[in-house]
């Protein structure tokens, strides 16, 4: 578990202005939601917490991002450590086209773990850590792309806490899922913040403010509010903020 | 014009409702006490029958604000609004029940002696019904100052309380075989009293939906 501090954070994509000075203190053991528009900055600025921007053409980036007091973006920074560090889910279940064991043992390999009996037993704390254990412990050799969206989705959820992560960043991890498997995933993540620091990109307003202790509201680049989720949803500060939660944004 | 107008229109149908219901409790006192002071039974009559419809505009309410609940899964200010209106429906309720009381002491009264004592009561019904108004007012035009200064209004009926029973204390004192009338004038008088409680406490509702506070506690 680690706690984020995110300090005067700038971000072009050439010559768009993406993240406007965002600064804010990302607790430990919470779920903190960002939320905004499309195209307001909050997957970029997900992005930067694992320094997946780095890829992108003409990306410029200025500020810091301390973790544990370690600044991401020091030359220094391995950053396939730093992503051992911080896992990521994605809006899209990705497993890879092997077998679920072999998904979730991908990590722990890749960072040199090879008995097999220690593997079994990450793939299965991993999978019990993500409600996944009971629905697929018959079939951990059978190709992932057979499970469900939602089991799918689950399967990233474990293979990303194979390497024992200490933060987990998700981009909006359940809008591609029914409702059923996104409150299994909410559910998840209420038990997976006693371990982890979670982060999460959501379009959907009411889960923000189901699962999350803390939201940040981005508008065009500028983090505009951030604070306890429950003070964002009963009384924002700022109308730009209460127009957009409300649905009376534009 | 934001992005919600049919939700923003279901709100402004919610406001109309709530003034309506604020409306007929304000007439239900008003017209009790112009029973009292006519002498006029089938008034008193009229104000308990009306006493239905006010417990009809609470249930019409009540749905109305549920259906937004269930619907439009309001947040912030949306969210303080419904639930305010939610919370200042019982106690409009209640004062709608207090007049239709009075009214239907009045209803049984055996002599005209009441109207000669309760002096102070008239004054107390005028003050209490515009406290009941200009509470619901001050919701719908989400005036907090409005709001503020009904809650202060209520010492005036709790005078003019204190007067009517120091009154019918020494009425008692002097003429002990009117003790029947003063305790029915007694009863008016709290019935009074608890109705301006009850404007209060819609306006401290009222001061929880602009501010998020309730009685200077955080609710949320």
């Amino acid at each position: 578990m680690s706690s984020i501090s995110v300090k005067n954070l700038e971000l072009y994509y050439g010559d768009n202005h993406a993240l406007k000075s965002v600064s804010i203190e990302i607790e430990e053991n919470k779920i903190t939601a960002l939320i905004g528009p499309s195209g307001c900055g909050k997957s970029t600025f997900l992005k930067t917490l694992n320094r997946m921007n780095d890829l992108v053409d003409g990306v410029k980036i200025t500020g810091e991002v301390l973790i544990d007091g370690e600044n991401l973006y020091d030359k220094r920074v391995d950053v396939t450590l730093l992503r051992k560090k911080i896992g990521m889910v994605f809006q899209k279940p990705n497993p890879f086209p092997m077998s679920i064991y072999d998904n979730v043992a991908y990590g722990p390999r890749i960072h040199g773990i090879k008995s097999k009996r220690q593997l079994d037993e990450i793939v299965k704390n991993s999978l019990i850590g993500a409600a996944l254990y009971d629905e697929v412990k018959d079939r951990l050799h059978k190709s992932a792309l057979s499970l469900s969206g939602g089991q799918q989705q689950r399967l990233c959820i474990a293979r990303a806490m194979a390497v024992e992560p200490q933060v987990i960043l998700m981009d909006e991890p359940t809008s591609a899922l029914d409702p059923i498997s996104t409150m299994k995933i909410e559910e998840l993540m209420l038990t997976l913040k006693e371990k982890y620091t979670i982060v999460i990109v959501t379009h959907n307003m009411q889960q923000a403010a189901r699962i999350s202790d803390y939201t940040a509201f981005f508008l065009v680049g500028e983090m505009v509010e951030f604070g306890e989720t429950e003070a964002i949803f009963s009384l924002p500060k700022d109308k730009r903020t209460e127009d957009y939660i409300t649905g009376r944004f534009g | 014009m934001g992005a919600r107008p049919s939700f923003d229109s279901e709100l402004e149908t919610l406001n109309i409702e709530l003034i309506r219901m604020a409306g007929l409790a304000e007439q239900a006192i008003r017209n009790s006490i112009a029973a009292l002071t006519n002498r006029d039974k089938a008034m008193a009559v009229n104000v308990a029958e009306h006493d239905r419809e006010i417990d009809e505009m609470e249930k019409t309410i009540e749905t109305r604000c549920l259906k937004l609940l269930l619907r439009q899964q309001p947040v912030a200010r949306d969210l303080r609004q419904i639930s305010t209106a939610l919370k200042m429906i019982t106690d409009i309720e209640r004062i709608g029940d207090q007049a239709a009381d009075i009214a239907e002491i009045l209803m049984n009264l055996k002599n005209d002696e009441p109207a000669k004592i309760a002096r102070h009561i008239p004054e107390m019904a005028r003050v209490a019904s515009e406290m009941v108004y200009d509470s619901v007012t001050a919701f719908t035009n989400n005036d907090l100052e409005a709001a503020k200064a009904v809650i202060a209004r209520d010492d005036v009926v709790d005078d003019l309380f204190c007067k009517v029973r120091s009154d019918l204390v020494e009425l008692i004192g002097t003429t002990p075989n009117k003790i029947d009338e003063a305790i029915d004038v007694m009863m008016i008088a709290k019935y009074l009293e608890r109705i301006g409680d009850h404007a209060v406490n819609i306006c401290e509702w009222v001061e929880f939906y602009e501010t998020g506070e309730y009685k200077n506690t955080k609710l949320l």
